[in-house]
């Protein structure tokens, strides 16, 4: 890569932020240059951060419908998934995805119930209700 | 306060430890460190999944920067790690009371400055903590153009984070350097190592045989799944650009640090390596832009194509192992 082809797309995930690339002068010695974001990259990430949106949408209708717990909305919502959150909270798997149960997590005790609220840094209140639709930054 | 030298590097490991060196009196730029530490690498390791998809890497596990320079060059390092969060808070303020810089491990999801897009569960994240003013700490993260802040309660959680790759609150600092490294002897046995893994490791899906691996899987993918697929082939792309890997998958790095070799070892044969893996990262790029296009639907997905597209990155870097090989350094 040349140093004018170092790509300045202006990423928005970027937030005005730019990253070091390695690139090559005129001269073909190599030194640095400062990139806002290159759009190939902004493909790959949307894609990655849309597929976690959709999950978190499905999460909430299915909440929503009684078919599952508030935690797996704040799976998603967080970017985690089961195998995630088993491992940030120290509990099994299988008891994570027990707890997906409405019934369960309803009756769920407060030492249980404190794994989650340090894991994802909210209060019990929170993690057993859907914060508002409009929410942007959770959903 | 401490002064502290912040310059923004492209890898978040190397470029702590570089900047931990310099402030003890050692420079070295980032691309001699990465190429010192042998970090260079591919690995496409199925059976572990991160988020649903493949393990994939294009240099070695977290640690193995500071850890291959440390062996390759003498340097010690003094690692500290805590069970209880507020012991490795008090020790980080006792550090930085004393004025003294330390490297710490921390996940990107909990640190407050991370772009909200940016923030995904990577608990292996490098940064340098050189103050504290009030409740907020002073940190070098070399992967941002200006030094950041975080307040205590946000640093505590992102260095105690469980799950894969816990940082336990991992502190790091070289301890006192008395000579200056060797590069003459260091740099043919880095490149060697690094050339022999890349072409003889006796797996099928590490270094040149993996690339070629991965593009026989890519034929074989089947058209039905195509949104599993598409998200493979993004997952691929983003662990060769986005993460913080200075272009091509840390192809641009190790051309570069060839390139510095070539100058303190006065090696033509580096210079033409050099340009060797500058291609093949090249190469690299364009594999990316071709699978974005196709995301995008701006062209037809074409597993074949990108097959291709990897056998050429494979040759051409198994020719580049081979120069490297054949200069027989030192």
């Amino acid at each position: 890569m040349k140093l004018d082809e170092v790509p300045q797309d202006d990423s928005k995930a970027f937030e005005g932020q730019r990253k070091r690339l390695y690139a090559r002068n005129a001269d073909g010695e190599y030194t640095t240059a400062l990139s806002s974001g290159w759009e190939a990259e902004d493909v790959v990430l949307d894609q990655a951060v849309e597929e976690y949106n959709r999950f978190t949408r499905e999460a909430r209708q299915r909440v929503q419908q009684g078919l599952s717990s508030p935690l797996e909305y704040h799976i998603y919502a967080h970017r985690m998934d089961l195998t995630v959150l088993a491992q940030a909270t120290g509990l099994f798997r299988w008891q994570v995805r027990r707890h997906l149960k409405p019934a369960v997590f309803d009756r769920l005790g407060p030492r249980k119930m404190q794994c989650y609220e340090e894991a994802f840094q909210m209060t019990a209140e929170q993690l057993r209700s859907l914060p508002p639709e409009d929410d942007k930054n959770n959903d | 306060m401490t002064d502290f030298d912040h310059q923004q590097t492209a890898h978040c490991e190397s470029g702590a430890v570089a900047a931990l060196l310099r402030h003890n009196g050692l420079d070295l730029s980032e691309p001699m460190v990465f190429g010192l530490s042998t970090a260079l690498t591919y690995a496409y390791i199925p059976l572990v999944k991160m988020g649903g998809m493949p393990l994939l890497a294009y240099r070695m596990p977290p640690g193995r920067v500071i850890r291959g320079l440390s062996k390759r060059l003498g340097v010690r390092f003094h690692f500290e790690r805590f069970r209880r969060p507020a012991d490795g808070t008090r020790a980080l303020d006792q550090y930085l009371q004393q004025g003294s810089p330390v490297g710490l491990q921390a996940s990107v999801y909990w640190l407050p400055y991370f772009p909200e897009n940016m923030r995904f569960h990577f608990n292996a994240h490098n940064l340098v903590a050189y103050g504290k003013e009030g409740d907020d700490y002073l940190i070098s993260d070399p992967t941002f153009e200006e030094p950041m802040r975080a307040d205590t309660a946000s640093l505590q959680r992102a260095r105690f984070v469980k799950g894969m790759l816990a940082p336990k609150g991992l502190i790091y600092y070289p301890e006192p350097i008395t000579e200056a490294p060797d590069l003459h002897k260091a740099i043919p046995g880095a490149i060697r190592s690094t050339s022999n893994m890349m072409l003889r490791t006796p797996l099928p899906f590490v270094g040149i045989r993996g690339i070629r691996h991965v593009a026989r899987h890519m034929e074989k993918l089947s058209p039905a799944n195509e949104h599993y697929n598409k998200l493979l082939i993004g997952h691929m792309v983003r662990m060769q650009e986005e993460i913080g890997t200075g272009g091509a998958g840390f192809r641009f790095l190790f051309a570069s640090f060839l390139q510095e070799s070539a100058g303190i070892l006065s090696n033509d044969g580096l210079k033409a390596a050099a340009d060797q893996f500058t291609d093949a990262g090249d190469e690299w790029r364009r594999f990316a832009l071709y699978a974005a296009k196709m995301l995008k639907g701006r062209s037809t997905l074409d597993y074949g194509k990108l097959a291709a597209q990897l056998r050429q990155v494979a040759d051409m870097e198994q020719q580049g192992y081979r120069m490297l090989l054949d200069l027989k350094l030192g």
